[in-house]
């Protein structure tokens, strides 16, 4: 489907695109925050800011225009906005849980005490078990 | 009701999109149901347990606790990576002990923790019912549990279990 976009009124022209500048401005502070951050944990924080007003206002934009455009409701970009944050956590929990069991592993001095390796109750019994 | 739809909410989702992606009209409408009671009819074959939802009330108010935090912690987020390293800021790791079990809560909750910059959810040990978090902006540790255990999991609680 085209549009012109000369063909979008002014009342939705004005709110689309505060959400747009919205969208891409903290879409791009996410990425700026994953280059100039310091370490790993603090990064993984970062690109959040994309996947959730990042996006929410980029869908929000395109609901708006193509609602103005078309001029019937316009609504399936809403999807976009569920995936994307039904499915941030998978990525990011495998990245985080990864770095986390390299850094236990490795006894990295970034981890304070509370993040540091506590065995599992099934762990101590086995342990028992064996010796 | 059960026999005939195992997971109404999936098989509503399901026609819900249908419709939203393909447009409202009868033929799709048809579409959608077969396709939404079928695709419940195979996961019930996979044995997963239908989602009890047991106050509904509390969803929307949840939703709009979330959609707050979420704002308000984009725009603290946005802030510091802005300064830069002007501002001293200590991120740090917490443990949080959690009451809630039921594994969609806690599906929910990681979703809510990870969509929030500023809050990483790291490891869970079900064994111990501790969550272990990361915080980019730590000033009051104390703080932070109380936020999870009362504003999130108390209403988590009341949905599911």
């Amino acid at each position: 489907m085209t549009i012109d976009l000369a063909d979008v009124p002014i009342w939705a022209a004005i709110p689309a695109a505060a959400f747009l500048v919205i969208g891409a401005g903290l879409s791009l502070l996410g990425t700026l925050g994953l280059v100039r951050l310091q370490t790993f944990y603090d990064r993984i924080h970062a690109p959040t800011l994309a996947t959730s007003w990042g996006a929410g206002g980029m869908v929000m934009a395109s609901m708006i225009i193509f609602t103005a455009a078309s001029a019937r409701p316009v609504f399936h970009e809403i999807l976009i906005g569920i995936f994307v944050t039904v499915t941030t956590p998978v990525t990011l929990m495998m990245l985080g849980r990864a770095t986390l069991y390299r850094d236990r592993m490795e006894n990295s001095p970034d981890l304070p005490k509370a993040a540091r390796h506590v065995p599992e109750p099934e762990d101590e019994e086995k342990e028992e078990q064996n010796t | 009701m059960s026999a005939i739809i195992p997971y109404p909410l999936l098989a509503a989702g399901l026609v819900l999109m249908w419709l939203l992606l393909g447009g409202f009209t009868p033929g799709h409408l048809v579409l959608s149901i077969i396709v939404g009671v079928g695709c419940s009819h195979a996961l019930a074959a996979l044995g997963e347990k239908s989602l009890k939802v047991r106050r509904w009330l509390a969803i929307p108010r949840l939703f709009g606790i979330v959609l707050y935090d979420i704002v308000r912690s984009n725009i603290a987020v946005a802030g510091i990576i802005l300064s830069g390293q002007r501002r001293t800021r200590s991120s740090g790791f917490i443990t949080i002990p959690l009451k809630v079990r039921h594994p969609s809560a806690l599906a929910i909750l990681s979703i809510i923790l990870t969509s929030t910059p500023g809050t990483a959810w790291l490891d869970y040990s079900s064994a111990r019912g501790e969550l272990l978090i990361h915080v980019f902006d730590l000033v009051d540790p104390e703080q932070w549990v109380e936020l999870i255990g009362t504003r999130y999991e108390r209403l988590l609680m009341e949905i599911f279990e």
